[in-house]
């Protein structure tokens, strides 16, 4: 490689960081202004976040949208797991065309026609077999597992066709049954790819705003829904300190799990090193 | 015997979970794209009847004729699929030189590197659109600066505008095209180039003969990644778009929670879903040659 490609290559990373990071930092800075209208700066305060930890209807929200991301996180690692298990490892089947459709479509399916459509199953089912008898947390939950599972299957499964499968055949020619195998052998490696799995999709069901809007009922109202209609209105220095309070959330989580996966690199290239 | 048993008992809760909340869902939408908006609970007709002893089929397409007769959902389907075709070429041409360093950096830098690329995603979407609204304002940052630079007396219209509404969808959506690119381009052998250059080949020659051709993989699913939703995005226009700025996703959601006619935004989702089976089909291809059993 020229060294000319590589600059401009670091050209495009900088240019591609100072647009992704920017805007953040500008919503953090300006959580702290004291100032009732935004773009004014009146001196550092923390204001805002006391007025956020005050606002009832946030911090309800924010509890629905908390528990509903964790249920819809745990179920779709589930089923987003058996699915990849059917992909990779049960073979042909009747219908699998069918299955590898339904797996992959929910990746790129606009949301607002995956929210209408499940709204009108709900509406169906309520009027032929009165169930759900009202829609919140449990149709939500039914909506943000079916998405989530799709992007849990993309992470688990590549990490199941990438794995030695020899493993597997071993423990299965020693006499161990499927079940046993699955979980004394194929589970204990693919779990990196469940918690990034389970991650996401609590990530992702923390974040969907079109499609709870679609299948909520009165009694449930979550985060983006409340965030959604205040912005509306406008800018809200509330908002702000609510994003910044996400923003370093998430930046510490990755600082940690970064800090995590380095220090296991560390230790198996030593390990390796006293091997050889 | 018990080996298949077992098969089926791996296979059945997910196929019967997506085929009840995921596939059934579509034949729903198409049925009540089929009837008629009626002031009731639910807000639409019957399309089957069973009166007297005989079943009667309500089949209206009045709800189609209604969308084709409209300039108004044609201009939107048209908008939304420029939009949403611009927006791809523009992550494609940021995206690119991005996932190509950090695919040719080494072990360390490149983990950071990707973990940046990410980290953004994490983050609420909502609040990444949000963070625009407060740059692109009359008197938000972009236009201090041109206005304390003194490039314009008054501000400049950013917000509510056609302009906005790419910078949101390229902002939001670069992630989705820069991961499969990546890795994608992480596999290049880098002997090619090598090769290459030895032979004589310039750097640019290189990659349009080389590096292009071997990533077209990962460039069509990560273009394909974009555009599909783009083009039924709702909250980038909503929020950064201008009231000119026409979007199907925007049209369905007022049909929906505006106008309440179930009947015609289970229309309008259906034109859609027509639009994008080609592209979806095609992102199905490429996604389910990377999952299934080698």
């Amino acid at each position: 490689m020229t060294s000319s490609v590589s600059k401009l290559n670091k050209i495009f990373l900088a240019i591609g960081f100072f647009f992704l990071y920017v805007p953040m930092i500008v919503l953090i800075v300006y959580s702290f202004n004291g100032s009732e209208r935004v773009n004014v700066w009146a001196g550092f305060s923390f204001k805002w976040y006391g007025e956020l930890f005050r606002d009832e209807a946030i911090m309800s929200a924010v509890w629905v949208s908390v528990k509903l991301a964790f249920a819809s996180a745990s179920a779709a690692v589930v089923m987003g797991t058996l699915a990849s298990l059917v992909l990779t490892r049960a073979g042909k089947f009747k219908g699998k065309t069918v299955f590898g459709g339904m797996v992959t479509a929910p990746l790129v399916m606009p949301e607002v026609i995956t929210g209408l459509s499940l709204l009108l199953l709900f509406v169906g089912l309520a009027n032929s077999i009165g169930w759900p008898e009202q829609r919140g947390f449990i149709t939500i939950w039914i909506a943000h597992v079916t998405f989530c599972m799709a992007y849990v299957t993309v992470v688990v499964s590549s990490r199941l066709t990438e794995m030695d499968r020899s493993l597997e055949e071993a423990a299965m020619d020693l006499g161990a049954t499927p079940l046993k195998t699955f979980l004394l052998i194929t589970l204990p490696i693919i779990s990196p790819a469940l918690i990034s799995g389970w991650l996401l999709a609590f990530t992702l069901s923390l974040d969907d705003l079109v499609i709870a809007s679609f299948v909520s009922g009165p009694s449930s109202t979550t985060l983006p829904m409340i965030v959604f209609s205040s912005v509306r209105l406008g800018l809200s220095p509330k908002i702000n300190a609510l994003a910044t309070i996400m923003i370093l959330t998430v930046l510490i989580a990755a600082v940690i799990s970064y800090w995590l996966v380095a220090r296991n690199e560390k230790r198996q290239r030593k390990l390796s090193e006293i091997s050889h | 015997m018990s080996r298949f048993n077992l098969k089926w008992l791996l296979i059945l809760p997910p196929y019967i979970w997506l085929l009840l909340f995921f596939a059934v869902p579509f034949l729903i939408i198409f049925k009540i794209s089929l009837s008629e908006a009626a002031i009731a609970q639910p807000p639409y007709t019957a399309l089957f009847e069973y009166v007297n002893e005989q079943l009667t089929i309500h089949l209206n397409l009045g709800n189609y004729t209604w969308l084709f007769g409209d300039p108004l959902y044609f201009n939107a389907y048209m908008s939304s699929l420029k939009i949403a075709a611009i927006s791809t070429v523009c992550c494609l041409l940021l995206g690119y030189p991005i996932a190509y360093g950090i695919s040719r950096m080494s072990g360390s830098a490149q983990s950071l590197c990707l973990m940046l690329i990410i980290l953004p995603s994490w983050t609420s979407f909502l609040i990444r659109v949000y963070a625009w609204m407060g740059i692109l304002r009359n008197n938000g940052i972009i236009n201090n600066i041109i206005m304390s630079l003194g490039l314009a007396d008054e501000p400049i219209r950013l917000l509510n505008t056609e302009f906005a509404v790419y910078i949101g969808i390229v902002y939001t959506y670069i992630p989705f095209l820069i991961l499969p690119l990546f890795a994608n381009l992480v596999k290049l052998d880098n002997r090619y180039l090598e090769a290459a250059a030895d032979l004589g080949a310039g750097p640019i020659k290189s990659f349009f003969t080389i590096t292009l051709p071997l990533s077209k993989n990962g460039v069509i699913a990560g273009s394909l990644l974009v555009f599909i939703p783009v083009v039924g995005e709702f909250v980038i226009p909503e929020l950064l778009g201008g009231s000119e700025t026409l979007m199907i996703g925007k049209v369905l959601w007022g049909e929906f929670f505006g106008n309440r006619d179930w009947p015609v935004a289970s229309t309008v989702a259906i034109i859609m879903l027509l639009i994008l089976l080609v592209p979806i089909l095609l992102f199905h291809r490429f996604q389910f040659k990377e999952m299934e059993d080698r």
